[in-house]
């Protein structure tokens, strides 16, 4: 177990390594964030080649990848073009954007699994295929769209919620966007349970369990829901990752200063210390959501083991 | 199972740290949504982060110059309606040759940390902003001084740390040298580059960058970069344009939309950038509060007047023939609903007619008549190569759809619908570096917001030769003639000598006119008396919150 982790830890460092560099170029190669200062206007010169210095522009791509790297390892990720340490950045929008991740999350959990557990039972019966109607038409609908229209109904017209998410983010604001960012998800979550919980419904230990006598909350919680979650901890921990990075559509419309937004300044503004920084930690997030779900595969089926 | 509760115990604790990481934050915030009590005779406005440190000569955007409107006031203002310069803390600039001006101050006037403004807070400031080591994106502005190219060189290191051209006389007076005759210059120093600078910040500019100290009509009292900034009164202020509310939260919105919403909903007051897809409707939308008034900012596309295909009189005869063949009308209506206004000259309609707008100054030139048009290409051989393309960066505004539509306006009148296409460049940078590089084929889009409501500043830095912002590379020694005699004469000759260069230029087209950008906001009924000064930043003295 301690082996296989350490292990896990030690491939992450190619893959990080390679990452970064290609973002890295990727934003290089766009074209020069200077220029773009200076908005409508030819930059004066002089002052731009100043700044290109400063900002180690005006080195060739591999050096300033060097530089950056070195600079990283010693906690300093740069500075974005007004002057605010990308590190700070960082500290702001990582915790809104976990918080507006694990509010999804917790949705998904909660109803995603309730409603995929019930109509995994109930096969065929209305409810199962009410459900099922109405997961498609959640996949179907864009976010953007559910997350302007659930705005404009509850936020302006009604006046039940905030339309705008207050700087600070508490939990309190981040329900009803937590909830549109959740929805496609938990259409997902609530089909892989359903297929699963069908699937195991029928099987051996199943029949074995309800003829031992055991009650029936204990037989579909412990034997049945435990088994059949494998799929769905797949999804959901890959899910973690895309939570966190995809969520810019609906940090844009809710106004959520989190790492989506961030990432999308960045790349508008071509900040290469920005984009690179927060898609670093991205990574490192991809990463150990990966191992987590590996790791609970061991607790899920006991027969899995890493040694 | 032993394993597995192993496994347990990893996963649990690796989950506890990310809740104690995250979820605590999330608790002790709680309070910040509400809070309606410390709004009152409070204006909130719409803000997004500006792009650079938000300090006079380091600033050239409406997000960050609405901080300086508001903290800072320079020699002159722009009277927020006529946009005709004002003195606001000069007493008197005076000139007898139009080179050496005596600049004095008004005295009493204090920064909002209560220290005074003297004539070493101008002089030291804009030593700062021109030294090039403190790579400040507006240096440019002090172009004009003696001294310039010594503290500025083009390459390698300054040579002075100072500007040669300033002297401080005594407390409230200096004197400016400028390296050339320039009438108009103290039209000029209304631009918020030219503003004062405390001892503070040349004591400490970490610090006063993260809480900028100003001698405006009010003061920071909380900056959180990308959050929000809050000001209020600064009671040190000796202008007379007093704030009539009590102070003004600026707040970042991430996107134009939500903070529509929000107005909408009513948790903002002034929305100064609406998102373009709700221009249609925002009139109706906020029951008639709704701003559409001229901005100082014209839209053009020229042409690459170094490549062999536009040089020469054939190739003149094709632009002006281009610029027949637009639209201009239907453009601007159909896709900017009114807030564009088709162009005529070079200038903008702020300027008013005595700042030297003229309308119509280009004549049939700049209107749409589809049979000349065609005539006059093919007259001159057709267009170079058969075909043209418009060039522009298309990941802001609404370029893609306008040049979409110039070019459709173009292949109806040629009868050829390959005639003109849409070249677009992914991102403002890489356009930007294609330009300055020289490296345009076609035409280009080219826009210019003025820096000051002067025509000296449509004209000069874009059509001299070898001006800082000349795209085209256009070139008239009779033009340059006429812009050195404007800049010696006073101020009415100055302007009639401009607009006769502005004729010639507009004769020969290195850039055919478009249309004229309106500025557009929106505001709460909680608020009235909502303004836009030339710049199309909200006037937040005047704003009166019910």
């Amino acid at each position: 177990m301690g082996r296989y982790v350490i292990r896990r830890l030690l491939q992450m460092i190619p893959v990080f390594i390679g990452t970064t560099f290609l973002i890295f170029v990727m934003v290089y190669a766009v074209g020069d964030p200077v220029n773009a200062m200076f908005g409508d206007r030819a930059p004066d010169p002089a002052t731009a080649a100043q700044l290109r210095h400063e900002f180690n522009l005006d080195k060739p791509v591999w050096q300033q990848y060097l530089l950056y790297m070195g600079k990283i390892f010693t906690g300093d990720f740069g500075n974005a073009f007004n002057g605010q340490p990308v590190i700070e950045l960082i500290g702001n929008a990582f915790p809104i954007t976990v918080r507006l991740a694990i509010v999804a999350i917790v949705f998904e959990i909660v109803i995603g699994l309730t409603l995929g557990v019930i109509t995994g039972l109930r096969r065929g019966r209305p409810i199962d295929t009410g459900v099922l109607m109405l997961s498609l038409v959640v996949i179907s609908i864009p976010t953007f769209v559910t997350g302007t229209v659930g705005q404009y109904l509850f936020g302006v017209k009604w006046g039940w919620i905030r339309p705008a998410v207050s700087p600070e983010a508490p939990v309190g604001e981040l329900i009803f966007p937590g909830l549109v960012l959740a929805l496609v998800s938990l259409a997902y979550v609530t089909r892989l349970t359903r297929t699963s919980i069908a699937e195991n419904a029928r099987a051996d230990y199943v029949r074995t369990a309800v003829a031992k006598g055991l009650p029936r909350r204990r037989v579909t919680v412990r034997h049945l829901l435990r088994n059949s979650l494998i799929p769905v901890v797949t999804f959901l921990g890959t899910d973690v990752g895309n939570l966190m990075a995809g969520a810019l559509v609906t940090e844009r419309i809710f106004n959520i200063q989190g790492v989506g937004f961030q990432l999308w300044q960045g790349i508008v503004r071509q900040n290469s210390p920005t984009v690179v920084g927060f898609v670093t930690i991205l990574v490192i997030v991809f990463l150990l959501a990966n191992l987590l779900v590996d790791l609970l595969y061991a607790v899920l089926d006991p027969r899995i083991r890493y040694d | 199972m032993r394993g597995a509760t192993r496994a347990t115990w990893a996963v649990a604790s690796a989950v506890a740290v990310a809740l104690t990481a995250t979820g605590c934050g999330g608790g002790g915030d709680g309070g910040g949504g509400g809070g309606g009590g410390s709004d009152e005779g409070v204006v909130r406005a719409f803000w997004t982060d500006p792009q650079n440190p938000v300090e006079p000569a380091n600033t050239n955007e409406v997000q960050g110059g609405k901080v300086l409107d508001m903290t800072f006031r320079g020699l002159k203002r722009y009277n927020p309606e006529t946009a005709k310069a004002e003195n606001a803390m000069a007493q008197s600039i005076d000139t007898t040759d139009q080179q050496n001006f005596t600049v004095k101050l008004k005295p009493g006037w204090k920064f909002s940390d209560g220290t005074p403004v003297t004539a070493n807070s101008f002089v030291d400031a804009w030593n700062y902003g021109a030294l090039l080591t403190n790579k400040q994106i507006n240096s440019y502005f002090f172009e004009y001084i003696e001294g310039y190219d010594k503290v500025h060189p083009e390459k390698g290191k300054p040579k002075a740390k100072k500007l040669s051209g300033l002297k401080v006389k005594d407390k409230n007076t200096f004197t400016v040298k400028l390296n050339q005759k320039f009438s108009l210059w103290p039209e000029t120093l209304g631009y918020s580059a030219y503003a004062p600078l405390p001892k503070a910040f040349f004591k400490d500019r970490d610090a006063w960058l993260k809480k900028p100290i100003g001698n405006g009509p009010y003061k920071v009292d909380s900056y959180t970069k990308g959050q929000s900034m809050k000001l209020s009164r600064n009671k040190h202020y000796a202008g007379p344009d007093k704030p009539k509310n009590k102070g003004v939260e600026l707040k970042v919105y991430t996107d134009q939309n939500t903070g529509y919403t929000d107005l909408q909903a009513g948790n903002l007051d002034v929305v100064d950038e609406l998102p373009a897809g709700q221009l249609k409707n925002a009139k109706k939308d906020l029951d008639g509060r709704y701003i559409n008034q001229p901005a100082g900012i014209l839209q053009t596309i020229s042409f690459p007047l170094y490549d062999k295909d536009w040089k020469g009189e054939k190739a003149e005869q094709i632009r002006r023939g281009l610029s027949m063949a637009i639209d201009r009308e239907k453009v601007t209506e159909k896709i900017y609903h009114g807030t564009r206004e088709p162009a005529t000259d070079l200038t903008s309609p702020v300027l008013g007619p005595a700042g030297g707008y003229k309308q119509g100054l280009c004549g049939e030139t700049c209107e749409y008549d589809p049979k000349k048009a065609k005539k006059m290409i093919e007259d001159a051989g057709g267009l170079p190569g058969g075909k043209i393309t418009i060039t522009s960066n298309v990941d802001t505004g609404s370029h893609r759809q306008w040049m979409e539509a110039v070019c459709n306006s173009i292949n109806d009148t040629l009868g050829k619908n390959s005639a003109c296409s849409v070249n677009p460049v992914p991102t403002f940078g890489e356009f930007r570096s294609d330009v300055t590089n020289k490296k345009m084929k076609g035409l280009f889009r080219t826009g210019w917001q003025m820096d000051y409501p002067l025509i000296q500043n449509f004209l000069q830095p874009l059509y001299y030769t070898d001006a800082s912002s000349n795209d085209s590379h256009y070139s008239n020694k009779q033009v340059d003639k006429l812009m050195d005699e404007a800049n010696e004469s006073e101020e009415g000759a100055a302007i009639a000598k401009f607009q006769q260069a502005q004729k010639i230029i507009l004769d020969e087209m290195p850039a055919i006119p478009l249309w004229y950008q309106n500025g557009n906001a929106g505001y709460s009924d909680r608020v009235s008396g909502v303004k836009l000064n030339p710049f199309s930043v909200p006037v937040f003295t005047d704003i009166k919150v019910k």
